[in-house]
């Protein structure tokens, strides 16, 4: 005998319990386009506004500069790792970029590009990576939380964050990063959730790169889309081409806009690829192979933009040359700080742990401090 | 106890508008002991707020509301019920002043309902004090009195430091004649107290444990032995130096608690006071703990606290003649 079998079983025994929850919304709009959005090669160009692309020209080649002198760095062994954002440079100075002064923005370990085009000095947004200090600056001066090293965890502080600016009633938006692999954390879910349900401030941006070190898209979810995930909290998701600064900073500005109008959070997934290895320690041709990296280079976030901005007349040879002086200016200012050697005072290792010292740790420092002026006079 | 908790965070947030309570039923329902009751009703659901049921949200959250300016007060419903959070806490609630060399200090106090004693099924009776002690820049306090219970409570939530605030259950229905005071008028966070006065050992002790102890000491009194009894209240930063100097004065100590012995709080506390007391030690420092089990069945638990009777005879074994 089988459940359905037994006496009682069938639905027409079963009173029907009065409806306790009914769902509150059709799907359909929060659901993602069916192909990422794009702007660059399409129509929708049209409507660029060619001062805003110039700057965003200007701060890819910035960033893509950026990102070859801070990998040189790590030869040089003045960086003890970098995790490069070559290739994904659209997504990260897009979403510096349709931020305010008063807004947040919560980057992962991945994202000091972000940081550094919110304003934050580069020799700052790297001291973690160099290995002199944690966070190397004053979150609250720039408003740009520790980048996170353990995945999606900074995702329930930009929801308790923005949720807190809303409850003082100041106008503040934060945005907070994460990567494909970072969406399988319990913290990106539970973050997800709440903001939808306080409808918070809050604009996730997941960096689809494609793999999470190895672990390729496929192997970390099942769903069509990681922007589907959105709907199931009751937030929109949206699709984008990572790669495409028209697209990430259209779709991102209309983010920013409906959490600022106290229309709650969204979920966006640019779609990008991570043309180096997960850090310089990795080897990525253990896991892919060089045809799909080279596929990759044909949709280069900067070739794509240069080529729609001089096809259309909106960026010159002058304009390609100021770009790139800036961003060798940028390099150079990063180098002269870099090699200047950090200032690391060891007494510092026991300073910032409590407000108040505790006798232990009184203890230790003293210990410490022993032993380096044995050093000293050694 | 329940009362003078509940005391706590409404004077808190009465006079603090940034202070904010937060977790899973504490609103409406007032939480299941009932801790927050009320404060829904006084403040408005913004400053008491039924958060989903999901605790590494609930404490990420509140990270970020700590990080513009408001002091979260996170209820955690029951001991094992906050391990989902410990990655929070111990990757950003702990390390978030350190990692900002000081610009971002974190003020959250995480309530935490702890220990056994009160016939609940498994993962609501856990002594966790050891993964929290473990946790540097962690603040990690417990009371055993009603008195306590409020000026704690009040100083955990005036901190800059996030503090780890342990709530034994079983004394949450323990009474006492009290008034609110001001946290002034009982000593703050990181000073142990001596709750009773004797000269033949010190029974070193803290939470659920103390009546215990108290009444182990009574007991021991037929016996002879004139037991001191030390509340240590504050867990971290520990009181080295008022239990140090029961010892010296008494030669002889036990460690008393609920958690498990090997890597449990009394480890730390028994070696300390024999590095520090050597001299003054006329036996061993000993401890009498709950077992190093998972935490037992309802129906067995009394075999697992450390009651009276264990006790004495810990202080039986120190009449130490080698």
């Amino acid at each position: 005998m089988t459940v359905q079998e037994l006496p009682g079983a069938g639905a027409s025994h079963r009173p029907t319990p009065p409806p306790a929850w009914r769902p509150r919304t059709d799907a359909a709009p929060l659901l993602p386009d069916a192909e990422p959005y794009r702007v660059l090669g399409t129509e929708a160009a049209d409507r660029l506004d060619p001062a805003l692309m110039r700057r965003c020209y200007a701060e890819l080649v910035r960033g893509r500069r950026y990102n070859a002198q801070a990998t040189a760095l790590t030869k040089q062994g003045r960086l003890a790792v970098y995790p490069s954002t070559v290739g994904q440079e659209a997504c990260e100075i897009a979403a510096a970029m349709v931020l305010e002064e008063q807004d947040w923005l919560f980057p992962s370990y991945r994202d000091t590009l972000a940081a550094v085009a919110r304003g934050l000095d580069p020799v700052q947004a790297l001291t973690l990576l160099r290995g002199d200090w944690h966070t190397g600056y004053d979150p609250r001066e720039h408003r740009i939380a520790p980048l996170s090293t353990p995945l999606a965890t900074q995702l329930p502080h930009a929801v308790g964050l923005a949720h807190a600016a809303r409850l003082r009633g100041d106008d503040v938006v934060a945005l907070a990063m994460v990567g494909d692999g970072g969406t399988s954390e319990g913290d990106f879910h539970e973050a997800l959730n709440f903001a939808a349900v306080w409808k918070a401030p809050v604009v996730f941006l997941v960096q689809n790169n494609g793999f999470a070190i190895s672990v390729p898209l496929a192997k970390q979810t099942a769903a069509p889309t990681l922007a589907h995930k959105a709907v199931g909290y009751g937030m929109p998701g949206r699709l984008v081409d990572g790669n495409d600064i028209a697209a990430m900073h259209e779709v991102l500005s209309e983010a920013v806009r409906r959490a600022r109008s106290g229309g709650g959070p969204t979920l966006i997934e640019a779609v990008t690829y991570r043309m180096e290895a997960h850090t310089n320690a990795d080897d990525a041709t253990r896991y892919r192979g060089d045809a799909e990296v080279e596929a990759w280079k044909a949709h280069d976030p900067i070739v794509l933009l240069e080529r729609e901005l001089t096809a259309r007349g909106i960026l010159d040879e002058a304009g390609i040359t100021a770009a790139r002086d800036e961003a060798e200016a940028m390099a150079a200012s990063l180098r002269d700080g870099m090699n200047a050697d950090p200032v690391v005072d060891p007494m510092d290792l026991f300073a910032h742990v409590y407000a108040e010292q505790t006798d232990r740790l009184r203890e230790q420092a003293a210990m410490l401090r022993a032993e380096l002026e044995a050093e000293d006079q050694a | 106890m329940a009362q003078a908790l509940t005391r706590a965070m409404r004077d808190a947030m009465a006079e603090d508008p940034t202070v904010h309570v937060m977790g899973e039923d504490v609103g409406t329902l007032g939480g299941v002991f009932r801790i927050t009751d009320g404060l829904a009703k006084e403040f408005g659901e913004d400053r008491c707020t039924d958060t989903p049921l999901a605790e590494a949200g609930i404490l990420g959250t509140a990270v970020g509301m700590a990080m513009y300016g408001l002091r979260p007060v996170v209820e955690m419903q029951f001991d094992a019920f906050a391990y989902p959070a410990f990655e929070q806490l111990i990757s950003h609630v702990a390390k978030m002043r350190n990692r900002t060399r000081g610009a971002m200090p974190l003020p959250i106090t995480i309530r935490v309902p702890y220990g056994g004693g009160i016939g609940g099924v498994e993962h609501h009776c856990d002594s966790s004090e050891a993964y929290y002690v473990a946790t540097p820049g962690l603040t990690v306090v417990t009371p055993a009195t009603v008195e306590d219970a409020y000026g704690l409570l009040r100083a955990s939530i005036a901190s800059d430091d996030p503090v780890v605030f342990l709530e034994p259950k079983r004394l949450y229905w323990s009474k006492a004649d009290w008034s609110p005071q001001a946290p002034a008028a009982v000593p703050g966070i990181g000073k142990a107290l001596v709750r009773r006065t004797g000269t033949s050992a010190t029974l070193i002790t803290y939470g659920p444990s103390l009546p215990v102890c108290l009444e182990a000491a009574e007991a021991a009194r037929e016996e002879g032995w004139d037991l001191e009894v030390v509340d240590l209240r504050s867990l971290v930063p520990f009181d080295e130096e008022t239990v140090v100097a029961s010892v010296r004065r008494t030669g002889r100590a036990v460690v008393v608690h609920e958690a498990g012995g090997f890597g449990g709080p009394g480890a730390e506390i028994a070696a300390r006071v024999t590095e520090r007391c050597f001299h003054h030690l006329e036996a061993p420092v000993l401890r009498v703990t709950g077992f190093d089990i998972p935490y037992p069945p309802p129906m067995l638990e009394k075999h697992h606290l450390p009651g009276v009777e264990r006790i004495l005879d810990a202080v039986a074994r120190l009449q130490w003649e080698n």
